[in-house]
């Protein structure tokens, strides 16, 4: 929840980078689950829900978002929160237009438990705007990627899965 | 003494610990790159499957490299090697689908604490992108080539004794459809299985897997990066 409090904490972490995907902010990505003050605002803790199970940017993320609270706070703490788990469905719109921009088809469908359907399709490419795109691959270079390519620009493109 | 909670947690982390070894074997050796990666994102989400679990369990670095092989509970078949893609992916077929019942499982059993619940709920996610995978995989080998329908078969031959740690009539009914599918003879149900790794029983291949993934944290006990 955003309290007027914590404010000063929720613009800090505006500024954090994802470091796979830096144009996104670990605000835009949604992993930020709580913040809050205690001592009159000497202190901050915060807590993260990480995205995926062995996503090596976690425990960066953790350590770059320490870093840049305890420019503001005398005491920092960074929780981790493995229930309710991340999901895109956290995604901020603004997170998925960033995604857009940068080149990366954001999150199409919805996710439920406990079945999911892993069969989604990036609605468009992120380059040319076509909706003709298929599969290259169902993995890619982060674990929340997959490979792509627009049939009408031929350019490959990125798809962040549904997750 | 261990709980019957932890055992079974243990069994299931380590079933991902050491499936999660073996693919990474595969690291710069696949048949594509596209596969390399892909292999290798799942050998990162059973990575970090078993970590999370591992931490609810005790030290994850002790558990993970200060244990012998006898110690290890993970079901047989996830310590059985690479061999050929065909026997990777089949491999692959028979822990996705054992996974597929494991997490549910754990999300509907209120005894388990939270953080067991939240590596649950991401990793039935995980591990439905895990068996579109390999079942993709297996249906195109096995309905591909006559050489790649012969490998295939050999290695649902081969792996088929050691379902019986993981089977259950969930396991039959997700797999065999996939075996037909690749138009495979599949065995039967009934046909002989390996015997249990719960009593800490494992085949050969595991002793050298743990040597390799523990000897760099034995030959620098406590090392950081």
């Amino acid at each position: 929840m955003v309290t007027a409090t914590a404010r000063r904490a929720w613009d800090v972490l505006e500024t954090v980078p994802d470091p796979e995907i830096p144009v996104l902010s670990v605000v835009d990505l949604g992993i930020v689950r709580a913040v809050e003050e205690y001592d009159g605002g000497r202190g901050v803790t915060v807590t993260l829900t990480p995205t995926y199970s062995g996503c090596p940017a976690t425990e960066v993320i953790a350590r770059d978002v320490r870093t840049a609270l305890e420019a503001s706070y005398d005491e920092v703490e960074v929780r981790t929160q493995l229930s309710p788990a991340w999901t895109t469905e956290w995604m901020t719109d603004a997170g998925r237009e960033k995604l857009r921009g940068y080149g990366i088809a954001p999150p199409a469908g919805r996710t439920t438990l406990p079945l999911i359907d892993v069969s989604g399709a990036p609605a468009a490419c992120p380059r040319c705007g076509s909706d003709a795109v298929e599969e290259l691959a169902g993995f890619g270079s982060t674990p929340c990627k997959a490979l792509w390519r627009c049939t009408t620009c031929r350019e490959p493109f990125d798809y962040f899965k549904t997750h | 003494m261990v709980s019957p909670t932890s055992e079974r947690l243990l069994t299931y982390a380590d079933g991902a610990l050491v499936l999660s070894h073996r693919l990474s074997e595969w690291m710069s050796n696949a048949p594509t790159m596209e596969e390399d990666i892909a292999l290798g994102n799942i050998a990162l989400d059973l990575l970090g499957q078993a970590r999370g679990l591992l931490q609810t369990l005790g030290d994850e670095d002790q558990l993970a490299y200060f244990r012998e092989a006898h110690e290890f509970r993970n079901p047989l078949l996830c310590e059985l090697p690479n061999g050929d893609f065909a026997v990777t992916m089949m491999r692959q077929l028979f822990a996705d689908a054992w996974f597929a019942e494991v997490w549910p499982a754990l999300l509907a059993d209120d005894s388990v604490s939270a953080d067991v619940r939240g590596v649950a709920e991401k990793a039935v996610k995980e591990n439905a992108y895990h068996w579109r995978h390999s079942s993709a995989w297996v249906v195109r080998l096995g309905d591909g080539t006559e050489e790649s329908h012969r490998r295939t078969q050999e290695a649902l031959d081969a792996l088929w004794p050691y379902r019986g740690e993981i089977a259950s009539d969930a396991w039959y009914a997700k797999v065999e459809p996939a075996l037909a599918e690749a138009t495979l003879t599949t065995p039967a149900r009934d046909a002989w299985t390996q015997r249990s790794s719960a009593d800490g029983w494992h085949t050969e291949h595991l002793g050298y897997l743990l040597a390799e993934m523990q000897s760099l944290a034995r030959a620098h006990p406590g090392a950081t990066w």
